[in-house]
């Protein structure tokens, strides 16, 4: 795993975070920036462009993709809490009983925000799987709920 | 729930993200279920080519039932915990997913072979108020429920073929329901695995 991540040398930047529902079969269904300023963000990557800090946490957190299926078979809780490190970035993770992984990239160490947070996406997410209408693997688009999920993250990462 | 109640207030109609999760005390009625369960039977009747297809329609219909049912029971009677072995699975079926669906926990769980389990229902909801013509030969509408079961096994982990057939019970007018689930190897591996 270490010799296929890019090294970079950098310092720490404050509550930068991105949030991303990933499927069973590894489908992403829902992507969320939240948290940074756009200098905060252009300051981490490497050509100073936003756009390549939000491919490097989409890439870390796929990464950690493979340690959470680990994980999620050595235990029946839902939250799995810390399951990756790159840098100065943590990756929490959160996995369903139909086996969606709510993956939660941040560079802070607050277990418990992250356990609420997780807890508050979940119930929406139930409500949006619970809709017939809505395939179990298609992306979620509801604006209502992009705006539960920002309004959670703002409550529980001030 | 409060921000729900402020729109309907004022007319407007609450996305179901800000609608309370159900609490699961709400029942249907058996005459209004079998009426809907006979119309989409009869529906797919007269679109499939085979009594194959027929039962595989009324499997992807239950599919998506078992996949939510899966989630919701985990969340509101399990109080979020997921199933990592086969017994767990198949109790929580057995159990939780049977209750809710039909009222009461499925009458026998049994061990064929290895890969293979069986559910059995003495009178499957599904079933109760069908009678299959000759010309549907072996059609088993309880397809409906190996269906539900496949949509929960499928989501938590452990995919596997599953079908329903009747068994004939002495003692008894009308045969019983088995639901017949063939595990995948990968599930037995892991079963394996994680130890005895």
């Amino acid at each position: 795993p270490s010799a296929r991540r890019p090294r970079l040398a950098h310092g720490a930047m404050v509550g930068l975070a991105t949030f991303m529902i990933v499927s069973k079969e590894d489908v992403p269904q829902y992507e969320c920036d939240f948290g940074a300023s756009r200098e905060q963000a252009a300051g981490y990557a490497p050509g100073g462009k936003k756009d390549d800090a939000a491919h490097l946490h989409q890439f870390v957190m796929h990464a950690a993709l493979d340690f959470v299926d680990e994980r999620q078979w050595e235990t029946n809780t839902m939250n799995l809490k810390l399951v990756d490190r790159f840098n100065d970035l943590l990756v929490y993770a959160f996995v369903t009983a139909g086996g969606s992984r709510f993956l939660l990239l941040h560079d802070q160490r607050n277990e418990e925000n992250v356990r609420n947070f997780f807890h508050d996406v979940h119930e929406l997410y139930l409500k949006i799987l619970l809709n017939p209408f809505h395939s179990p693997r298609a992306p979620i688009v509801d604006e209502t709920f992009d705006a539960r999920v920002r309004e959670s993250a703002k409550r529980h990462f001030p | 729930a409060r921000r729900a109640r402020a729109m309907q207030r004022q007319g407007q109609t609450p996305s179901i993200v800000d609608r309370p999760l159900p609490k699961g005390r709400s029942e249907v009625s058996l005459s209004a279920f079998s009426f809907l369960f006979s119309e989409l039977v009869q529906y797919h009747r007269t679109r499939a080519s085979s009594i194959a297809e027929l039962e595989q329609k009324l499997s992807e219909a239950g599919e998506g039932v078992g996949s939510r049912m899966l989630e919701v029971l985990a969340h509101r009677e399990k109080s979020n915990r997921r199933e990592i072995r086969l017994q767990g699975i198949l109790q929580f079926i057995n159990t939780n997913v049977w209750r809710c669906l039909f009222g009461k926990v499925a009458d026998s769980l049994e061990i064929y072979n290895d890969d293979e389990y069986v559910l059995g229902d003495k009178s499957l909801v599904v079933n109760r108020y069908i009678s299959v013509p000759k010309d549907l030969g072996d059609l088993n509408c309880g397809a409906f429920a190996a269906g539900v079961v496949k949509g929960v096994l499928r989501d938590a982990g452990f995919p596997a073929e599953v079908s329903a057939y009747y068994a004939e019970v002495d003692g008894q007018r009308t045969p019983k329901t088995n639901i017949l689930m063939k595990f995948a190897p990968e599930v037995l591996e892991r079963e394996k695995r994680l130890g005895a």
